[in-house]
């Protein structure tokens, strides 16, 4: 079933405000985003509370972040090394065409005809699902959340919870409607054990996977994939053939590392100790898992946000989710009015940088600038200071064309530049607006509908009109009056 | 103690209320007031809206304005946040070695109203009277910009008469947000509805901030529904005695 939401392409997605008007008129999809992000959240805060050395950890994580984003050519290098050495097959693609014709031939040459996917969001980023199904391979999901969403034809949104914005009575609709199950419960265990019924024969017959990978290891050459359910580990383990999509930023210089990063992601990404299931695997090993094993590493406009240095932070992201769950924004309208498979305040920087500026706009003013997205980052990503130099670069956009000439924001902020400029100029627009605005202040001083802009306020809310005397003006008077 | 004002262009413009209480409370706690005559605004609005050459030269301007001045305070966290945050970027950037240099000597006496009170002269109890149920909404930009913490808390829990009832989710934002209110009005409407939510539900009298700009977003939704409740500066609260209640607006 289409419900309408607009595929996640940033080229082909409308406006932020715009697109998040059908979810805020949506009740039943903005209780299911409140619900688990509040679930997600309480039990984050509980187990951060029992960590002591939260703070340390965070400025340990972002430490090593920063150290591998400044010498990031000589780690992904020493990881092509050992990955190689130990059997592995590394592949470097420049943007999402290259890795999805490198993934294609990898696969052509396999001769398959289907693959078992586990959750990758980079896989999502390139478009490869589609990429796939125009070669004639049939691409299976298998991380429970991507199993619902493929089956209802819905899109993600969310990055750790892609289903996040169904609750489980939508979840048995779609299961029973596509499995022919007319009798589903929408019990938790019904439904996951409806999903196994369905899959394990396909993890035992499509001898190919793909993945994407949560960390890759410089100096041993491994990839670590940290999951839930298990689906990822039989994707990992049981194909023959193994392909590894991966962001170029993943890598992380040594295995000592991972104690850091795995201890603040599982804690961030869904309020646990520990992910349950952590899969690390170093190359190929005879007679033990995938014999073949790929590993494509993605630029796909990466290297440009590395060459900018205060952008470059969001290249620290582990992808955990955190700052989506407490977005007061991402809490009212879901992952889909981002229009990309990155939402909420990572994706508000990430899409657009992605996109080399030339869209996605407007997610960059996305945001209420609140902060709790830098608060809660355990690799302390300045998202505010990110999205204040991507809006300065749109208004810079923006200053290059004349388009502006029409946009009354615009008109509106370079006169007030103007008359900030003077307090002279100032005080006389104060007077200004006290004109202005007398015709649409009732006689309880407030106002209650403006046109233009100013609708855009008093569609909601009232406005005080503006007091008869300044606070300047009553200043000066009492000066006068020797106070 | 002497100390300067720096009003900021919206409480000038829209909530002059809020000045003369800071003007009567600093006055009544024994300080020489100032009010430099050529301030305007600090470029916050233009500096959140990406307009960052226009920011770039209010925030010079409000430097050379300051630059001899003993101390600074301000009724709005948002813009001290401003100058705290954004100010070293903006002169970095610029790359003006003098402005840096006087901005550096500038920033340690630049004080948002609570911290004022609590670091500077440090007092809790301002001598202040207002026997109402008062909420208080922690802005996000005290919050998690100037990290304020209790201050307002411990300077409202020493007003005579005042019950201060805890807020549900006090962290999180109302929805405002600058231009963000105009350019994304149905999303931080949605917001602001949340907020309201929590926000009524604790029956007060009166929500208090040390922002106004949240609180206009606030009180314009309370009169809009014509909610049993409103908003006032906690300067005002804590300008107020028992001969002399607080100045409010209609």
């Amino acid at each position: 079933m289409n419900t309408g939401q607009p595929v996640l392409d940033p080229r082909y997605a409308p406006g932020f405000p715009i697109a998040a008007l059908p979810v805020l008129r949506n009740p039943q999809l903005r209780k299911n985003v409140a619900h688990a992000t509040d679930v997600i959240q309480s039990e984050r805060a509980r187990l951060i509370a029992e960590k002591s050395d939260w703070q340390e950890l965070r400025s340990a994580a972002s430490a090593i972040r920063n150290h591998v984003l400044e010498n990031l050519g000589s780690y992904l290098e020493e990881f092509e090394a050992r990955c190689t050495a130990a059997g592995g097959t590394v592949h470097w693609a420049s943007d999402a065409a290259e890795a999805r014709a490198i993934i294609l031939d990898i696969l052509c040459q396999e001769q398959a005809s289907e693959v078992i996917k586990i959750k990758t969001m980079t896989s999502a980023e390139i478009q490869l699902n589609p990429a796939l199904e125009a070669a004639g391979i049939h691409a299976y999901e298998t991380d429970l959340a991507e199993i619902i969403l493929q089956l209802g034809e819905e899109e993600p949104s969310h990055i750790v919870v892609p289903a996040l914005h169904l609750n489980r009575s939508q979840v048995r609709e779609i299961f029973a409607r596509t499995m022919g199950l007319k009798d589903l419960t929408d019990d938790p265990k019904a439904l996951t054990a409806a999903a196994r019924n369905y899959f394990r024969q396909k993890f035992l017959t499509i001898p190919t996977a793909i993945s994407g990978a949560n960390f890759l290891v410089a100096e041993t050459g491994s990839v670590a994939v940290v999951e839930s359910e298990g689906n990822g580990r039989m994707c990992l383990t049981l194909p023959r053939i193994l392909i590894t999509l991966a962001g170029i930023e993943k890598v992380l210089p040594r295995f000592a590392d991972l104690e850091v990063m795995l201890q603040l992601l599982a804690r961030s990404a869904t309020g646990e100790r520990m992910s349950p299931y952590t899969s690390l695997w170093t190359g190929v090993t005879a007679g033990d898992g995938p014999q073949r094993f790929h590993v494509v590493l993605l630029d796909n406009g990466r290297s440009s946000i590395l060459a900018r240095p205060i952008e470059r932070q969001t290249l620290k992201c582990i992808r955990c989710a955190a700052c989506l769950n407490t977005c007061p924004v991402y809490r009212q309208t879901g992952g889909h009015a981002y229009g990309s498979v990155y939402p909420g305040p990572i994706g508000a920087i990430l899409t657009p940088q992605l996109m080399k500026m030339e869209f996605a706009q407007s997610l960059p003013f996305a945001s209420s600038l609140c902060g709790a997205c830098y608060e809660v980052c355990p690799v302390k990503i300045n998202i505010p200071q990110v999205l204040l130099e991507l809006r300065s670069q749109v208004v810079n956009q923006e200053r290059g064309q004349a388009a502006w000439l029409g946009d009354l924001m615009f008109l509106g902020m370079k006169a007030a530049n103007s008359i900030f400029a003077s307090a002279r100029r100032f005080h006389a627009a104060q007077a200004l607006c006290r004109i202005a605005l007398h015709p649409f202040t009732r006689k309880d001083g407030w106002i209650h509908s403006l046109p233009s802009l100013g609708a855009k306020w008093t569609q909601t809310r009232d406005l005080r009109g503006l007091p008869s005397q300044s606070f300047r003006q009553w200043w000066a008077a009492r000066a006068k009056e020797g106070r | 103690m002497r100390a300067s004002l720096f009003i900021t262009c919206y409480n000038d413009t829209l909530f002059p209320e809020t000045g003369r209480a800071v003007v009567r409370l600093l006055e009544r706690l024994g300080v020489a007031l100032e009010f430099h005559p050529k301030q305007t605004c600090c470029g916050q609005m233009h500096a959140n809206t990406g307009f960052r050459a226009e920011a770039f030269s209010q925030a010079k301007r409000f430097v050379g304005l300051y630059r001899e001045t003993e101390t600074v305070v301000v009724p709005s966290s948002s813009c001290v946040a401003m100058i705290r945050d954004q100010y070293p970027g903006l002169f970095e950037d610029l790359g003006d070695e003098t402005l840096r240099r006087d901005f550096a000597a500038l920033l340690p006496r630049i004080f948002e109203l609570s911290e004022f009170l609590t670091d500077r002269l440090g007092v809790e109890d301002v001598g202040a009277y207002f026997p109402h149920r008062v909420t208080y909404h922690a802005s996000c930009h005290s919050l998690r910009g100037l990290h304020v913490g209790d201050r307002p808390m411990r300077l409202l829990n020493k007003v005579r008469g005042l019950e201060l009832i805890p807020l549900e989710n006090m962290d999180r934002c109302c929805g405002f947000g600058g231009t963000f209110s105009i350019k994304n009005a149905e999303v931080s409407s949605a917001m602001l509805a949340t907020k309201l939510q929590d926000v009524m539900a604790t029956r007060a009298e009166y929500c208090t901030a040390l922002d106004n700009s949240c609180l206009m977003h606030l009180g314009g939704a309370m009169h809009r529904q014509y909610a049993a409740m409103r908003t006032i500066h906690l300067a005002q609260i804590l300008a107020a005695t028992e001969g002399a209640p607080p100045e409010e607006a209609a």
